[in-house]
């Protein structure tokens, strides 16, 4: 007896009588055979949720199972490429369908007719063992895809016959092993996971390296390290997706997974067209090669929406499995706790704080415990970075999604409306903000950036801090009864503010900063305010010091010095040094 | 099949629910026919086996549970569309109401459209000068971008709409003949509708202008309805006649209020101020048809206005919106009170895609640094008013008090402006530079050295300096 449409309302399908569907089963549903997934089950009513449009669906027309959870397609063709929520690709349903999106368009997620550069790397008798791979080849100038063995099949095999090296398809069998059942398994170049359950590893790993942003107030001041987790919470027009744009652009991941989940649809469009022009500044390839867009924009069904989440984080873990470092740029996070809400509303189920599901903190949870820096199945050592965006309702940082995200990662860069209405970008309060990340990577600053690095950093943190309170008394009686000791830290903080913090996007040597250069910025400045501070302590006024240009200078330096001229420095200390010299022997 | 039922089994509010209906199809189209005669049209909002909701557009006022007959149409509800529709007058669901008659139809289009697919857009690049200062230099418009206009109750938001038609210019080579408007009024008073009517025969665009009117007192399904039925003209017109249409949607407040009363009588579980969770996704919907799209030379701009409730940015309906649009221009009640016209807050209003449509090529090489320093400069302005306001303007520092006379100078010379003044793009930049000049130049920190050195003269302020003496 076939499953056949009850109810529909919005998304939400339901079927009665139904005994033979598997929860979490991806179904079709319908003549035109749209792609649902089930999300409950009781004695005499099933619950699907439908990732596309439900018009014009009709009771009694019918449902398919197919025995299988919604699983992600992972093999060569997902680098550089365009995909919806549920992996379907976007620039071949462009290809058929046009400039509109239509409805029960089934188009295989990869590219069926390409073929790769195979190289097999085992031999006949050889045993592969769950991760391990059998076979490597080229998928963009930057990324050499591994095929390995899915831990699906828990015992692995032996190999029984292999290819030669050639050019195949993604569809094509390149290697059959055997299993302990004596059973024949194909092995194409590709293979299914399930999208809501993590991709198992040997061995979760320390956190020990950062990943390098080249944005100084990151890399610097609040770090995030490999397999870290990080949120961007800013209401609208605080910079949320330029500070994700300028993430996924210039960190030194491997790769990077994309999620614009319930966003603009002119934004995807701009990742597309300034990804593909720009140049990694560590390869020198388009960016477009190590870059992954998951892109279910805002007005795209929202059950897809809620799944793109999923998909994107399936889709790091299988890079990472590979021995990749993955950063996945999820933007925003709000709109898919939103998702949550929309399809728990439809399901009248009982709503926790401000409607959202109660089960909100722990699908969060789940999803940033998908971070981390792991020891692969196969051996090697991979990590994903999950930096989420978060868009609270009203700008108020205590709605529920802020809250519980807070709880679940360490590195936490509040976007602050002030600072974006000054267009101080990137608008990242550091006052607000915190990494915790800061003890993990000590080794590392000490041994790669230099063992002054943490403590100019702290003193820099320092006087930011000292600033924000001098702040209070200045607000109130202005900056100009203030000794000069408190007018000098002010106006360094200034020079922090304007010429280290703040960053300019659009500028060829701002852009992206070394941590070279990062490190030199800080050390000038403290430099400077020490010497600064021993004029004061000399009784020489501190208009001497504003007079002699320096402050300025110390901020333009971000424009002044490019990032591979760092013996300009020299010629700021020549300046401070005689300068030094000049005022205490006059 | 068409398919005729007669009798209801429930009416709730603008819902009508049937039972014993076979083969309906959700989201598909009905007729509902009165006893008295009366024609009215539906759409199917949900379907539990035998028992249909239907949303009546025209309110179920008089319907009857015994003598009605539904007729199922088997389609969604689809408006005629060819390039008759300029000039011409609709009501929120699409039907003529300025006497003239049915359109002649090329094709019909199903009023919810569908979503763009990312990959068949063309990113938003060439702007649109609409000749006011505030607009152009600080929150470009740029062709298929969405910046709506928060306002408030009695702010002049709807002659600033005005203005914007009346100015707006493509910068291009094919000339202005393709340009056009999609006017919806959503649930707005009879005299505003008629405001907006006037102004725009006055200036002679009544030709290039499709207007949908759903007045305050209309049915609320077909304000819901109104949105998509002007959009989905706008779409054609930009996407099959390559027109670039400009989309004006006032209010949006209304509609999201339409939207929540619909909600609560269909029993749904209410989020934020009572709002459906859904909110943002229905805004979206409307908000993301706007935009340009490959192989076609026309596009869809947006400018939804919306009167903040009490004047709160953080109510639900300005802060989805501004989750989904891209900027926003924020009027103000202070500017507006000290006689600033148009009262553009420049502080919190924002154009996300200016950044691509300007500078070297659209605008002027040096806007962007113009407008950042700007920005900058003006936020600066606000401490020293209000350290002013506690210490005195005589006790502020020199750098204080040039800030306070560039504040003053910026509303009254640069945000200010006739009604009917159209500044060119040389004179909104240029006065910019003139106001900055009145800064010492080491505050102008976000102009490269090099550009600063050549272009500041403070001379170029001179002309302020007098007047504020004198003042």
């Amino acid at each position: 007896m076939s499953n056949k449409i009850f109810s529909i309302n919005g998304p939400i399908i339901k079927v009665k009588n139904a005994k033979d569907f598997l929860m979490t089963e991806m179904v079709y549903v319908g003549k035109n055979k749209i792609i649902g997934e089930v999300i409950s089950i009781n004695e005499d009513e099933t619950t699907i949720q439908v990732y596309e449009s439900t018009t014009g669906l009709k009771p009694g027309e019918p449902v398919y199972s197919t025995g299988a959870p919604l699983s992600a397609t992972l093999g060569p063709g997902i680098l550089s490429n365009i995909f919806d929520g549920i992996e379907r690709p976007l620039l071949d349903m462009a290809k058929t369908e046009g400039a509109f999106i239509g409805i029960g368009s089934d188009i295989p997620a990869l590219n069926q007719t390409k073929t790769y550069d195979v190289t097999i790397t085992v031999k006949v008798g050889d045993i592969l063992n769950p991760g391990e791979i059998y076979a490597t080849c080229p998928e963009t100038p930057m990324i050499t895809h591994k095929c390995m063995l899915s831990p699906l099949l828990k015992k692995g095999g032996v190999v029984k016959e292999i290819k030669p090296n050639g050019k195949y398809k993604v569809e094509d069998v390149v290697v059959v092993i055997e299993d302990e059942n004596n059973k024949l398994h194909n092995l194409t170049l590709c293979q299914k996971w399930p999208i809501r359950v993590a991709r198992p590893v040997k061995e979760r790993l320390s956190i020990s390296k950062p990943l390098i942003t080249g944005q100084r107030i990151i890399d610097t001041i609040f770090p995030i390290a490999k397999g870290g987790t990080a949120a961007i919470p800013g209401g609208f027009g605080t910079g949320k997706t330029m500070t994700q744009h300028s993430l996924a652009k210039w960190s030194d991941a491997d790769m990077i997974v994309y999620i614009g989940c319930g966003e603009r649809g002119n934004e995807m469009t701009q990742v597309l067209e300034e990804f593909s022009e720009l140049i990694d500044p560590r390869t020198g390839n388009a960016l477009t090669n190590r870059t992954t867009l998951i892109a279910n924009t805002s007005n795209m069904p929202v059950a897809a929406r809620e799944a793109s989440i999923y998909t994107g984080i399936t889709i790091a873990e299988y890079y990472r499995d590979m021995g990749y470092h993955v950063a996945i740029m999820a933007d925003s996070t709000s709109r898919w706790a939103e998702a949550l809400r929309e399809i728990s509303g439809r399901l009248e189920e009982m709503p926790a704080e401000e409607g959202f599901p109660a089960y909100l903190p722990s699908r969060l949870s789940q999803f940033y415990e998908r971070a981390g820096y792991m020891e692969t199945l196969s051996g090697n050592e991979g990590s994903v970075t999950i930096i989420g965006a978060v868009s609270p309702q009203g700008s108020d940082f205590s709605e529920p999604v802020t809250q519980n995200t807070k709880r679940f990662v360490r590195c936490f860069w509040a976007l602050d409306k002030a600072l974006a209405y000054a267009r101080h970008y990137p608008a990242i309060n550091w006052m607000t903000s915190y990494s915790e990340y800061y003890e993990d990577l000590k080794n590392y600053y000490d041994n790669e950036v230099g063992e002054d690095f943490l403590e100019i950093k702290q003193r820099i943190s320092t006087i930011l801090a000292e600033e924000a309170n001098l702040m209070e008394i200045v607000k109130l009686i202005g900056a100009d009864v203030l000794p000069d000791d408190q007018k000098l830290i002010i106006e360094t903080a200034k020079v922090i503010r304007v010429g280290f913090l703040q960053q300019n996007a659009f500028h060829k040597d701002d852009a992206y900063v070394t941590l070279e250069k990062q490190r030199q910025m800080i050390k000038i400045i403290i430099y400077f305010y020490d010497n600064a501070c021993k004029l004061i302590a000399n009784n020489i006024p501190f208009s001497v010091l504003v007079e002699s240009g320096i402050f300025a200078k110390l901020s333009r330096i971000k424009y002044d010095i490019p990032n591979d001229d760092i013996d300009k420095f020299n010629s700021y200390y020549e300046d401070i040094d005689s300068f030094m010299t000049d005022k205490l022997n006059s | 099949m068409a398919l005729h039922h007669i009798g209801l089994k429930e009416i709730n509010g603008p819902l009508i629910v049937l039972d014993d209906v076979e083969n309906a199809g959700f989201d598909e189209l009905v007729e509902i026919h009165l006893q008295n005669g009366d024609r009215r049209q539906g759409r199917i909002v949900q379907i539990e086996g035998k028992r249909v909701i239907i949303q009546v557009f025209e309110g179920t006022n008089e319907l009857s549970m015994e003598n009605s007959t539904t007729h199922f149409t088997g389609k969604p509800l689809k408006i005629p569309l060819s390039l008759e529709l300029l000039g011409r007058i609709f009501n929120g669901a699409g039907k003529p109401i300025d006497g003239l008659g049915d359109i002649f139809s090329e094709k019909f289009a199903d009023i919810n459209g569908s979503a763009i697919n990312p990959v068949s857009r063309s990113y938003p690049r060439n702007y649109i000068r609409t000749g006011i200062s505030s607009i152009d230099a600080l929150t470009t418009l740029i062709r298929g971008q969405k910046l709506p206009i928060f306002s408030d109750s009695g702010l002049p938001h709807n002659r600033l709409a005005v203005q914007i038609v009346r100015q707006a210019k493509i910068a291009n080579k094919e000339g202005d003949n393709k340009f056009c408007i999609v006017f919806a009024a959503i649930g707005v008073k009879n005299d505003v509708a008629d405001y907006f009517k006037t102004k725009f025969e006055e200036s002679g665009v009544l030709e290039h202008v499709v207007m949908f009117t759903n007045l305050s007192n209309d049915p609320i399904i077909e304000r819901i309805l109104t949105p998509r039925c002007a959009l989905t003209a706008a779409e054609y017109l930009a996407y099959e006649k390559n027109m670039h249409v400009l989309v004006i949607l006032t209010d949006m407040t209304s509609y999201a209020e339409a939207v929540r009363e619909f909600s609560s009588s269909k029993g749904e579980i209410p989020g934020r101020k009572g709002y459906p969770g859904y909110l943002y996704s229905d805004f979206a919907q409307l908000y993301e048809r706007a935009g340009v799209i490959k192989g076609s030379s026309g596009s869809v701009t947006q400018i939804p206005i919306l009167t903040m409730p009490n004047g709160d940015i953080t109510n639900p309906i300005p802060d989805l919106t501004g989750y989904i649009t891209e900027g926003q221009i924020v009027l103000s009640k202070d500017l507006s009170q000290q006689g600033v016209y148009p009262p553009i807050s420049v502080l919190p209003s924002l154009s996300r895609l200016m950044k691509d449509g300007i500078g070297e090529g659209y605008t002027r090489f040096d806007h962007q640094t113009v407008a950042n320093q700007l920005f900058a400069c003006y936020a600066k302005v606000q401490d020293a008013r209000s350290l002013a306001s506690v210490i005195g303007e005589e006790e502020l520092s020199e750098t204080d008090k040039a800030y306070l006379s560039f504040g003053k100078n910026f509303e009254s010379q640069f945000l200010t402006q006739g009604e009917n003044e159209d500044r060119t793009i040389e004179q909104t930049l240029d006065l910019g530079w003139d106001l900055l000049c009145l800064l010492p130049k080491d505050e102008l920190d976000r102009i490269d050295s090099e550009l600063l050195d050549k272009i500041y003269n403070p001379d170029r302020a001179a002309r302020f300096k007098t007047k504020s003496n004198t003042l």
